[in-house]
């Protein structure tokens, strides 16, 4: 997605591709994401369970095991192709300057250490402090993330203390070298909502005081509509709409991001009756040819398309900074982004007026 | 405590008068009892013929042992479950199975509440068999309920493992619509399924509830959700209900502050919607050891000295016009 951003990309996975070859076949968990993040953005990875958001993650900090092997594309860090270098040299950037949090805080500690004496490893590895400088400095940190009496607290082990203050730790932690990038996958997702009000409040105002670079990935369109500046919605190992937070929820292009929107129920918003995507997500040992949606598309079955089901669309531009794999939008062939707008073939083929429905 | 008020029309199938479960926490070898945990700790409320109660709350508010306790799943501790005039608490054992035909639950976890060694005819056949139900007629019925609730009757002879997590709870629906209930608790119904697929599951019980004038008890923890379902709903803290009211009136106008906190941490998928947040401090503290008076007032922005002396009641709240239920010593 280098069309999206320009310079000053901090992110640039290019093509990427990793496969899981099991008894079963080979599950191509993702299958050619293109994402970009700039330093000090908040990118919402969004889409449901099995779409690949958290595999993509993974795969960028090399941390795939078997049978799950990265079989193509690029992962440029700060202009170095991640995928390329060697393992201690990724092992000095995981941890320093790039971090992860996950969604079980808990299982994420490790039992028997204390929780100070594992903030403060993280000084000792990258920082080369000796034990009490990195107590203290651990303890700071403790602090910073709104630990109360973190001297105390310090002491404590993962088992004494909540999921809340596990997850405290764990941005602690993730916090400590001041990274350049923060992957936090569904970081609230096990909280409750109380408590995850309380996390997200700390991430707000942790990403205001430093410049460090957000890849949120939640299922929650809530949550990514609260913390994100640009989201990308991933479906079966693809990205497949990406935009500015405000242009995405308030004029969602592809069917399968408009189907999600309408599906959940809103705060505040009565819906006599939900919308539906009806079916469900594809197999990914045995995908279908062309989109990946298809199959659950509403647009596709009201207006009979064929291409949908015969050929796969490109992620391309619909608008300024905002991309859309779906045929309705773009020509065949794909001209690339300079496809003017909202003129695909399939359009045509439907024969109406795409945009005076979705307004 | 009949703080909930009007038992006035014969209209209520439901009714449950000071719930109490304590778990005990043993300890040492001998399982010396150490403590009780007040999982339910006196929590009353109604339910009338055909609406939906939403109950919700954080984890280990008790909610899911309320909806537990009232099918005697597991025994309550103290307290009266009336349903349909008769004590759900005291029946014996012929009883109790006859009032099991009227009263269902669906799980949360779809994957877990299905026998995997079991056709999922069979596991929906099951029901039917223990209250005489056999044979074709069974047969019959379970084709019925697999159509109802959206799935092929020939899925019947199928194994759990070759369905999706949204088309297993269908299969969960479908056993408990075979014996015609009245009542159907549903314990976190969604939540373990997808976004995309949260919402058949959700019109489905909806339709299934117009077709067949069923009562449900949505127990769930994702506001949103309750607010979509429920005709009326409670809120729950730390085992005991704080607030109950129409579902437009508790959203619209909450009274008690926990409520208030807790519709207000959550997050609105409209970016540009700007709300003021009310962060509440701390965690929810333990039911094993609740703190004295409010059990909330640790955490409530507005307690007051008394709050941490005097236990408040469930009573009747805000204007006359609305029947709205509150749990706090400072709201009128």
């Amino acid at each position: 997605m280098s069309k999206t951003t320009g310079q000053g990309a901090l992110l640039d996975i290019r093509g990427l591709k990793t496969y899981f070859f099991t008894e079963g076949g080979v599950v191509k968990a993702v299958d050619g994401v293109d994402l970009t993040v700039r330093r000090g953005e908040t990118l919402g990875l969004v889409g449901e369970s099995g779409c690949g958001k958290s595999v993509t993650m993974f795969s960028v900090m090399r941390l795939i095991g078997q049978p799950g092997r990265l079989v193509d594309g690029e992962v440029l860090f700060d202009g170095r192709d991640l995928t390329k270098i060697s393992d201690s040299e990724m092992q000095d950037l995981r941890g320093n300057r790039i971090s992860m949090i996950f969604q079980q805080p808990l299982t994420s500690l490790n039992p028997v250490f204390r929780i100070g004496d594992q903030v403060a490893e993280v000084f000792e590895i990258h920082e080369g402090l000796g034990r009490e400088d990195a107590r203290k400095k651990g303890i700071e940190m403790l602090r910073r993330v709104g630990i109360p009496d973190p001297e105390r607290r310090a002491q404590s082990f993962p088992h004494e203390i909540s999921g809340g203050q596990a997850q405290r730790v764990m941005i602690a932690m993730a916090l400590a070298t001041n990274p350049e990038l923060l992957i936090a996958d569904e970081p609230t997702t096990a909280l409750d909502v109380t408590i995850q009000a309380q996390i997200l409040d700390l991430m707000r105002e942790l990403r205001e005081k430093s410049n460090t670079a957000i890849i949120f990935i939640t299922h929650d369109l809530g949550v990514v509509a609260e913390m994100a500046e640009n989201v990308a919605v991933m479906y079966a190992g693809q990205v497949v709409e990406y935009a500015d937070v405000k242009t995405l929820f308030a004029q969602p292009r592809m069917p399968y991001t408009q189907g999600l929107l309408a599906s959940i129920p809103v705060l505040g918003e009565t819906r006599e009756r939900l919308a539906v995507i009806p079916g469900t997500v594809p197999n990914l040992v045995d995908l279908p040819p062309g989109c990946r949606f298809a199959g659950r598309c509403a647009s596709r079955i009201e207006y009979g398309l064929t291409l949908c089901t015969q050929e796969a669309p490109e992620l391309l531009p619909v608008e300024e900074g905002h991309l859309a794999r779906c045929w309705l939008y773009h020509d065949h062939p794909p001209s690339g982004f300079k496809a003017p707008l909202a003129t695909g073939r399939a359009r045509d083929e439907a024969g109406r007026h795409w945009s005076g429905r979705a307004s | 405590m009949t703080t909930n008020g009007s038992t006035n029309n014969g209209d209520v199938l439901l009714d449950v008068q000071g719930l109490v479960k304590h778990f005990p926490v043993r300890h040492g070898i001998l399982q010396r009892v150490a403590g009780w945990v007040k999982a339910v700790d006196g929590v009353s409320f109604q339910i009338r013929r055909g609406e939906t109660l939403g109950l919700v709350g954080e984890s280990g508010c008790g909610k899911t042992t309320v909806g537990r306790s009232i099918l005697r799943l597991i025994e309550p501790t103290a307290g009266k479950v009336y349903f349909q005039d008769k004590d759900v608490a005291h029946l014996d054992k012929p009883e109790l199975k006859a009032m099991r035909k009227d009263m269902q639950i669906i799980f949360q976890d779809p994957f877990s509440s299905l026998d995997p060694r079991m056709p999922i005819g069979t596991s929906i056949q099951e029901g039917l068999n223990v209250h005489g139900i056999k044979g074709d007629e069974a047969d019959k019925i379970v084709r019925r309920v697999l159509e109802e609730v959206g799935m092929h009757p020939e899925h019947a002879r199928r194994y759990p493992h070759e369905f999706s997590g949204g088309q297993r709870q269908r299969i969960g629906i479908a056993r408990a619509l075979a014996l015609r209930p009245k009542l159907i608790v549903c314990d976190e119904p969604v939540s373990a399924l997808d976004l995309s697929i949260q919402s058949q599951v959700l019109n489905l019980l909806d339709d299934l509830q117009k077709e067949h004038g069923l009562t449900y008890l949505f127990i769930a923890h994702n506001l949103s959700v309750v607010e979509h379902i429920s005709d009326r709903v409670g809120v729950m803290y730390l085992g005991k209900l704080v607030e109950l009211a129409d579902r437009a009136e508790l959203f619209a106008n909450p009274l008690h502050p926990y409520t208030k906190a807790l519709i207000s941490a959550i997050p609105i998928p409209d970016p540009t919607v700007k709300r003021d947040r009310i962060i509440l401090e701390g965690d929810v503290p333990s039911p094993l050891n609740p703190p004295d008076g409010c059990n909330f007032h640790p955490r409530c922005p507005i307690a007051v000295a008394r709050c941490s002396q005097e236990e408040p009641e469930l009573r009747r709240v805000g204007s006359a016009s609305t029947e709205h239920y509150a749990a706090c010593l400072l709201v009128d």
